[in-house]
C-alpha cells in the first residue's frame, strides 16, 4: 500500500479533530493514519503542524510503538520552536527510558539526546549513567553515542558528571559492538576537546585488534580510527600490530580497507626495519587496485588516496600502471584523477605505453580532459629527460591534427620544454609556426610569442611574424602585451637591423599609449636600458637574454610534512582535497605522530602540541548555541579539478 | 561521520531528510543544487564531494534521486559514501525499487530506518535481513517486539538464530566479468577478470560452511601436488561473514552465511586474457557521401561452449542516415540515439567466425569538427558453464552440528563481458 496519498497538504484544525475523535479506534488505526498525515506534512515543511504539539503530547502515551516513533520524530523536529511544550514530554520519555523493552529504552534515549534543549540535556545525565550499565548491549551501545551527543551540546555538563569515565568502562565490555561504540564516542569527543586526548596502550590496542573480527563492518572502522591513538614503543610491537591487522585488507568494505591501510602506514613510522616496511606497504597494491572496480564515488576516494600513498611508495604499483588507464565510460573526475596517477608513476621504462595512452586521450570528446592529457605529455617531457624526445614527437603529432585547443595547449607546454632544454629541440619551431592561426587564447599566444622572441635569430622571418602579432597589440590582454614587448626587445637585441623599427613602435605604445602600469614600467625599463647602454651591446644582451631559472614539475608534489599529515588521514575529506586539515576544518586537531623511542622521524617544528588544559572552548560554553553558524568561512574546495596538472 | 542525510530529487529539492548531529544548519542543502550547477558550468570535472563555506557535501546518484550527506568535520569520506550506497541497497531490498516515488510511498518506514541505520552520524546496522526482523512495514507485527534481534550487537551480526527450512539448499554462482581493451592495431592493451562468488543460502540453524577452490596458494601451502589446474588470484575480498585471519593463515574460506542472497567473495586476476570474442573492423570513409564498415567477429573459445546474447555495438557518425546492412547471421539495427549500429547474435558457437557489412549515408555538408569523437566498439556477451580463469569449486562443506541435516550445494559458472570490453576503432 502506498503512503504517498498522505502528502496532501493538511489543515491543523482538521487533523486535530481526527486525533481527538471519540469514535472507536481499533488498534489505533485512525490515529496512526492521522499521524502519518502529520509527519508527511512535517516532511513538506508545513509549519502549521506546530499547532498540533499539545495533541501530539497526548498521543505519546498511547501503547503503540509505531505511534510513539512518529510522536518522537515530531518532538525532535519542533522542540526548538516550542520548548515549553517539548518539556512536557519529558516525563513520558523518562518513563520510557525505564521500559522493560530494550528497544523502547534505546528509542527514548536516542530521542532525548536528539532534542536540542538544555532541560533535556540535564534530565538525561542521571539515566545515562544507568543505561551505560544496562543489561542489554543494544542499549549500552546507544548510550555510548548518547554521551557523545550530550557532550557536543554541553561539554561542561558531561565532564562534571563523570559520564566520560563510565564510557571509558565500556572499553572492557564483553560485547565487541559496545566496545567499538564506546571508542567511537570517545574519538568523537576527544577530536574536538581541548583538554582530553585518547591514548591507547599496547595491551588495549592488542585487545582491540583481537575483537575486530567480531564487530560489524562499521564498528570495525571505529576501532581502526581509535587505533590511531595507540603509540608503539618499539619496532617489534608496531610490526606485530601491523601484521595482525593485515588480514583486514581482504574485507569487502572499502572503508575497512582504507582504514586498515591508514593504521598500517601509521605504524610504519615506528618500524625501523626498512625491509619490513617494504613488505607491509607492498600488500596495499592489490586491494587498492580492487577498489577501482567499486562504484565511482568509492573509486574516486581510492584514487585520491592512491596518489598520496604512491607518492611515498611509488614502487607498490609502478609496474602495474595499466590499471590506471582510463575506461571509456569513466566520469571525467575519475579520468582526471587517473591521469594524475599516471603522471606520478611515469618512468623511462613505462613511457612508451603511457604516451600511446595519452595520445588516445587527446582524441576524446571532453575538451578539458583532452587539454589535461596534452599538458601531461608536455610535463612528462620536463619530468623525464630521457623521454623528452618521444614526448615532443607525440606533441607534434597532436599539433598536426590542427584542432585549435590541442594546438594551443601543445604550444603552451612546448614553451616550457624550451625553457627546460634550451637550444635543443628547435626544429619543432617550424611546425609551430605553421599553426599560428589556431592561436586565439592569451596563454597560448603569449607562449608562442615568447618562443619567437627567444629564438628570433634562428627563425628566418621572426620580424614578420612578430609584426603580424603586433598588428593587434592594443586589443590584446596584458599578458600578451607584455610578452610582445619583451619579444620585440629580444628581436632587436639579436637582430638590430630587423628589429629597430618594431622596437621603437612597441616602446612608444608601451610607454605613451597604455593605462597599464606594469606595461608602462616594463616599457620604460627597456627604453632606458636600450638608450643608456647603446655602446655596450653585450651587456644589454646579457640582461635581456639572461638565463632563466629552470622549469621543474616538482612543485606538483606535496611537501613531506603535508604528505605525512595526509597519510595519517587516509580516507578522510582532507585526503581527497589534499590540503592540511587545519586549512579547511576549523578547530580540528591535526593528527601528529606522537613521540616514542621507536619514532623514525619527525619534522622539526617543536614539540607536539597537546595542551593538557581542562578548559573548554568558549564557543562551546553556552551549549545550545553551539549549533549556530559561527560565521567561519572555509575555503571552497573542488578537489578533482586536477589541480596537480594545471599550470601554476 | 555525517551531520545530516538527505534524499533529493534531480532538481535538488529535498524529499526527506534526517538531521543527526545538529551542527550544520539544514538550510545548507538549499545551496547544493546551485553549487552543483555552478560546478558543472565551470568544468566538466564535478567530483562526488566538495566543500563550500565550511560545509562539506558528499553525494551519490541513484535513479532519479540524489542521496546527500553533509558534514563540517574532516569526516571519513570513504565511510560516508559507502554508507549512502548501503542505504540505497537496504531501501531497494525493502521496497524492490528505489526512486523518487518510493520515498513518499514509504516515508514512515524510511524515517524509522534512518533512525536505526545511523546514530549521531555513525553508521550502525545495515544488514537488511536483520533490520527486517524489527522494522517492518506490516505494522501489526511490530507491537510485540520486545527487543532488537541479538544479531544487532552480536559477533555474528548478519544472521539470526532460529531459521528453519524444510529443504536445505545452497546455490552457488561463480560469475566472471571480463574487461578488455584492444587497441586499433589489434593488440590487447589491458585485460582483467573480475570474479564474484554469489550464494543463495536456504539453510536451517547456524550452519558452518567451508568453501574449497582450486587456489594455487593453498595447494602450495598444503604441499599438494598441483594436480589439475589451479589459479592464482591477484586479490580477494570477502563478505564480512568470512573469517579473514583463518584465510590469511591457511587459505581456508570458512563462514556462517547470512540467510538468502549475498556476495560471498570477489576476486581479481590480471592475467593476460585471450579475447573471447575478437572483433576486427575496417572503416572506409567517403567524406560527404557515405561510410562503409566491414566487421569480423570470431569466438575464440572451445567449441563445446556457446556465447549467448552477443551484442556488438559499433559507433557511427552522429549525422549518418539510410543504413544498409548485410550479414549471414544475427540481426543488425541502427540506433541513432546512441549514434551506433548494433549487431545482435543470439547464439555464437565457439570457434565460429561471422562477418557483417554496413553502409551508411553521410550528409554532403561536412561537420566543422571532423569526427573527433573517437568512441570504441563495445561488446556484450555471456558464456554459461564456463570460466575464463579456470576457477573451480572443489567442495562446499555444510555442517550444522545441532541439526545435522542433509544439504545440497548447487554450483553454476558463467562468464560475461564486463562494463569495459572495448575495441578502439582505427
Amino acid at each position: 500500500m502506498s503512503d504517498a496519498k498522505f502528502f496532501a497538504k493538511g489543515k491543523a484544525a482538521e487533523l486535530r479533530v481526527e486525533l481527538k475523535s471519540d469514535k472507536k479506534d481499533k488498534n489505533f488505526a485512525r490515529r496512526k493514519t492521522t499521524l502519518k498525515r502529520i509527519v508527511a506534512n512535517m516532511t513538506m515543511n508545513n509549519n502549521e503542524m506546530i499547532q498540533l504539539f499539545p495533541d501530539i503530547l497526548e498521543c505519546m502515551n498511547v501503547d503503540s510503538l509505531e505511534i510513539k516513533k512518529m510522536c518522537f520524530l515530531y518532538l525532535i523536529n519542533y522542540a526548538r520552536v516550542k520548548p515549553d511544550l517539548a518539556n512536557k514530554a519529558l516525563s513520558t520519555l523518562l518513563s520510557d527510558i525505564n521500559d522493560r523493552s530494550p528497544l523502547i529504552r534505546a528509542l527514548a534515549l536516542r530521542t532525548m539526546s536528539c532534542v536540542p534543549l538544555g532541560t533535556y540535556a540535564r534530565a538525561i545525565v542521571e539515566p545515562l549513567q544507568d543505561l551505560l550499565r544496562d543489561s542489554d548491549p543494544y542499549v549500552r551501545k546507544t548510550a555510548a553515542f548518547g554521551v557523545a551527543k550530550l557532550w557536543a551540546a554541553d561539554p561542561n555538563l558531561v565532564e562534571k558528571s563523570g559520564l566520560i569515565e563510565s564510557v571509558n568502562q565500556l572499553l572492557v565490555d564483553s560485547n565487541p559492538t559496545v566496545v567499538s561504540a564506546g571508542l567511537a564516542a570517545l574519538s568523537d569527543i576527544t577530536d574536538k576537546s581541548d583538554g582530553m586526548k585518547l591514548a591507547i596502550g599496547y595491551q588495549d590496542a592488542s585487545k582491540l585488534i583481537k575483537i575486530l573480527p567480531d564487530c560489524n563492518e562499521w564498528s570495525q572502522t571505529y576501532i581502526l580510527t581509535a587505533l590511531m591513538s595507540y603509540t608503539p614503543q618499539d619496532t617489534a610491537e608496531a610490526l606485530l600490530m601491523a601484521e595482525r591487522l593485515s588480514p583486514r585488507l581482504a574485507h569487502s568494505n572499502a572503508s575497512v580497507i582504507l582504514g586498515t591501510i591508514r593504521v598500517m602506514i601509521y605504524l610504519t613510522n615506528y618500524i625501523s626495519d626498512d625491509s619490513a616496511v617494504d613488505m607491509l606497504v607492498r600488500r596495499f597494491g592489490p586491494p587498492l587496485v580492487t577498489l577501482l572496480s567499486k562504484p565511482y564515488e568509492i573509486q574516486y576516494v581510492a584514487l585520491r588516496n592512491c596518489f598520496l600513498i604512491l607518492q611515498q611508495y611509488p614502487y607498490i604499483l609502478q609496474n602495474n600502471i595499466k590499471v590506471f588507464f582510463c575506461k571509456y565510460n569513466d566520469p571525467i573526475y575519475i579520468k582526471v584523477s587517473k591521469l594524475e596517477i599516471i603522471f606520478l608513476l611515469a618512468s623511462e621504462e613505462n613511457m612508451p605505453e603511457i604516451l600511446r595512452e595519452l595520445r588516445e586521450y587527446a582524441s576524446e570528446i571532453d575538451v578539458q580532459f583532452v587539454r589535461k592529457a596534452v599538458r601531461a605529455i608536455g610535463k612528462l617531457a620536463i619530468k623525464i629527460k630521457g623521454s623528452a624526445r618521444a614526448c615532443i614527437d607525440t606533441l607534434l603529432d597532436l599539433v598536426a591534427t590542427r584542432v585549435s585547443y590541442i594546438v594551443q595547449e601543445a604550444t603552451i607546454v612546448i614553451k616550457n620544454i624550451f625553457r627546460k632544454y634550451p637550444n635543443k629541440y628547435e626544429s619543432i619551431i617550424t611546425v609551430l609556426c605553421k599553426n599560428l592561426d589556431s592561436l586565439d587564447e592569451p596563454e597560448a599566444k603569449a607562449a608562442m610569442i615568447w618562443i619567437i622572441g627567444q629564438y628570433a635569430d634562428r627563425i628566418e622571418n621572426s620580424d614578420e611574424i612578430l609584426d603580424d602579432f603586433l598588428f593587434t597589440f592594443k586589443e590584446e590582454t596584458i599578458e600578451v602585451q607584455l610578452a610582445l614587448l619583451t619579444a620585440t626587445v629580444k628581436l632587436f637585441v639579436q637582430r638590430p637591423a630587423k628589429g629597430q623599427e618594431l622596437v621603437l613602435q612597441v616602446l612608444k605604445w608601451a610607454t605613451e599609449e597604455t593605462d597599464n602600469p606594469d606595461l608602462r614600467d616594463r616599457g620604460y625599463m627597456y627604453w632606458r636600458l636600450l638608450s643608456s647602454s647603446s655602446g655596450n651591446a653585450d651587456l644589454t644582451r646579457q640582461i635581456v637574454m639572461g638565463e632563466k631559472p629552470a622549469v621543474t614539475v616538482e612543485s606538483d608534489k606535496l611537501d613531506d610534512k603535508t604528505l605525512e599529515e595526509l597519510t595519517l588521514n587516509i580516507g578522510s575529506l582532507a585526503s581527497i582535497y589534499m590540503r592540511p586539515v587545519n586549512q579547511i576544518f576549523k578547530g580540528t586537531k591535526a593528527k601528529q605522530l606522537e613521540q616514542s623511542p621507536a619514532l623514525r622521524r619527525a619534522f622539526s617544528d617543536g614539540p607536539v602540541m597537546t595542551q593538557q588544559m581542562n578548559v573548554t572552548s568558549s564557543a562551546a560554553e553556552d551549549g545550545e548555541d553551539d549549533f549556530a553558524d559561527t560565521g567561519y568561512r572555509g575555503p571552497d574546495v573542488f578537489a578533482a579539478r586536477g589541480d596537480l596538472l594545471s599550470e601554476a | 561521520m555525517a551531520s545530516a542525510v538527505f534524499f533529493l530529487d534531480l532538481k535538488g529539492k529535498p524529499l526527506l531528510s534526517r538531521n543527526y548531529r545538529g551542527d550544520v544548519p539544514m538550510s545548507a542543502v538549499d545551496k547544493f543544487p546551485i553549487l552543483l550547477l555552478d560546478a558543472e558550468e565551470e568544468s566538466s570535472v564535478v567530483p562526488p564531494c566538495f566543500s563550500h563555506e565550511g560545509v562539506n557535501y558528499l553525494y551519490i546518484r541513484h535513479s532519479n534521486l540524489y542521496l546527500l550527506a553533509i558534514t563540517k568535520r574532516n569526516s571519513n569520506a570513504a565511510e560516508i559514501l559507502l554508507f549512502l550506497h548501503k542505504v540505497v541497497q537496504v531501501l531497494t531490498e525493502y521496497f524492490k525499487v528505489l526512486e523518487e516515488e518510493s520515498i513518499r510511498d514509504n516515508f514512515v518506514v524510511i524515517y524509522e530506518l534512518l533512525d536505526e541505520l545511523m546514530d549521531f552520524g555513525y553508521p550502525q546496522t545495515t544488514e537488511t535481513k536483520i533490520l527486517q526482523e524489527y522494522i517492518t512495514q506490516e505494522s501489526h507485527k511490530l507491537e510485540v517486539q520486545v527487543r532488537p534481534p541479538i544479531a544487532v550487537t552480536n559477533a555474528v551480526s548478519w544472521r539470526s538464530e532460529g531459521i528453519r527450512y524444510r529443504k536445505n539448499e545452497v546455490f552457488l554462482d561463480v560469475i566472471e566479468s571480463v574487461n578488455l581493451l584492444v587497441s586499433s592495431t589489434g593488440t590487447v592493451l589491458r585485460s582483467e577478470i573480475l570474479g564474484s562468488v554469489k550464494l543463495k543460502c536456504y539453510l536451517s540453524g547456524m550452519p558452518e560452511l567451508r568453501l574449497g577452490l582450486n587456489d594455487r596458494v593453498m595447494f602450495e601451502n598444503s604441499g599438494r601436488s598441483t594436480r589439475g589446474k589451479s589459479i592464482e588470484m591477484e586479490d580477494v575480498k570477502f563478505h564480512q561473514c568470512v573469517r579473514l585471519s583463518r584465510f590469511e593463515n591457511d587459505r581456508t574460506i570458512s563462514f556462517i552465511p547470512p540467510d538468502g542472497e549475498f556476495e560471498l567473495m570477489s576476486y581479481r586476476l590480471n592475467t593476460q586474457v585471450k579475447p573471447l570474442i575478437w572483433v576486427e573492423c575496417a572503416v572506409q570513409m567517403h567524406a560527404g557521401s557515405r561510410v562503409e564498415y566491414a566487421i569480423k567477429a570470431r569466438a575464440q573459445f572451445k567449441r563445446r561452449s556457446t556465447a549467448n546474447n552477443v551484442e556488438i555495438i559499433i559507433p557511427v557518425p552522429d549525422d549518418a542516415d539510410t543504413p544498409k546492412f548485410r550479414t549471414t547471421v544475427g540481426t543488425v539495427h541502427y540506433a541513432p540515439e546512441k549514434a551506433a549500429i548494433i549487431w545482435k547474435i543470439k547464439h555464437f558457437g565457439g570457434g565460429k567466425e561471422f562477418a557483417m557489412r554496413a553502409e551508411l549515408g553521410l550528409p554532403s555538408v561536412k561537420e566543422s569538427d571532423p569526427d573527433r569523437k573517437k568512441r570504441p566498439i563495445s561488446v556484450k556477451f555471456e558464456i554459461p558453464y564456463f570460466t575464463t580463469s579456470g576457477i573451480q569449486v572443489r567442495y562446499l562443506k555444510i555442517i550444522e552440528s545441532k541439526l545435522q541435516y542433509p544439504s545440497l550445494p548447487w554450483v553454476r559458472y558463467i562468464t560475461q563481458s564486463g562494463d569495459d570490453y572495448t575495441v578502439r576503432l582505427p
